[in-house]
């Protein structure tokens, strides 16, 4: 029978994965997605203990969860494009100086 | 019959993000990313959380991957992503360690007696009729305040990836004055 540890456990190696996604790329395109990978595997968490214990308080930060990551994709991909039209690459290597 | 259905959206989850993770190829990783939240939708529909399963297919994969897919074409999609990972053993041994530490906060909740539930749902409604009902009394002000975020974040996509968007990307890359290291090997 399927617990709440399973969902907790799937969201836990999910969130490791987005993880080793965001420690191992240098890519940004790729580092948003893994915090996107990230974002859900805490949705899925949300929602399993939500339904664990009967509870809408969960589901509701899973709402403001993914309003949140639609945002900070917005903001993000206009950035991305501005850095891409600048430097004509997405590499993070690139970015070690802050120089405007 | 859930425990097929959940090994099966589990497994499959697991090896679309890993293929998002490890993949050199930017659309591989896209796409494999959109079908990993189309099957997260599914574990929300088993998990009764009707209304949530479908936010997630409008909003992440209906919006958010199509928002990804657009700015792709800003992007050489096509070209492999050349990577200089230097200690891949350091990252994959911090990463093991602090998922193990994550298995031991996740796991809290089931050990924890005294977690009871704050709003639970109305008698006798639908899941979207209860998400309903407490998202607009006791989280009215929280939604505001998320819509007001949204519209900021609107307006701010709207201003960066609108700036210089009346010359074509060829000409601005040869008018900015980036240093040749910046730029080799770009088209």
């Amino acid at each position: 029978m399927i617990g709440l540890s399973h969902y907790l456990i799937l969201s836990a190696i999910l969130f490791s994965i987005g993880l080793v996604g965001v420690l191992r790329r240098r890519n940004l395109l790729m580092l948003f997605f893994a915090t996107e990978i990230m974002l859900n595997a805490a949705n899925i968490a949300f929602a399993a203990i939500s339904s664990h214990y009967n509870d809408l308080s969960g589901q509701m930060f899973a709402f403001f969860i993914v309003a949140v990551a639609a945002s900070e994709v917005a903001v993000g991909l206009g950035l991305l494009i501005v850095l891409h039209k600048k430097y004509g690459t997405l590499d993070l290597d690139n970015f070690t100086v802050m120089k405007g | 019959m859930i425990t097929i259905a959940f090994y099966f959206f589990s497994i499959l989850i697991t090896l679309l993000f890993l293929v998002t993770v490890m993949s050199k190829n930017l659309l591989y990783a896209m796409t494999s990313l959109a079908a990993g939240m189309v099957l997260i939708s599914g574990l929300f529909f088993m998990l009764g959380a009707d209304f949530l399963g479908v936010v997630q297919l409008i909003v992440y994969v209906g919006a958010v991957m199509a928002l990804y897919s657009f700015a792709m074409m800003f992007f050489d999609a096509s070209r492999d992503i050349k990577e200089r990972n230097g200690s891949s053993m350091l990252v994959f041994a911090l990463g093991g360690a602090i998922a193990l530490l994550l298995v031991a906060m996740f796991s809290a909740p089931i050990i924890g007696e005294g977690a009871v539930g704050l709003y639970a749902s109305a008698e006798g409604a639908t899941n979207p009729q209860a998400v309903g009902l407490v998202l607009f009394t006791k989280y009215l002000v929280p939604f505001e305040v998320a819509a007001v975020m949204l519209l900021v974040a609107m307006i701010a996509g709207i201003i960066l990836a609108g700036k210089k968007m009346d010359v074509s990307l060829s000409t601005t890359e040869d008018e900015s004055d980036i240093t040749d290291d910046t730029q080799g090997g770009e088209k």
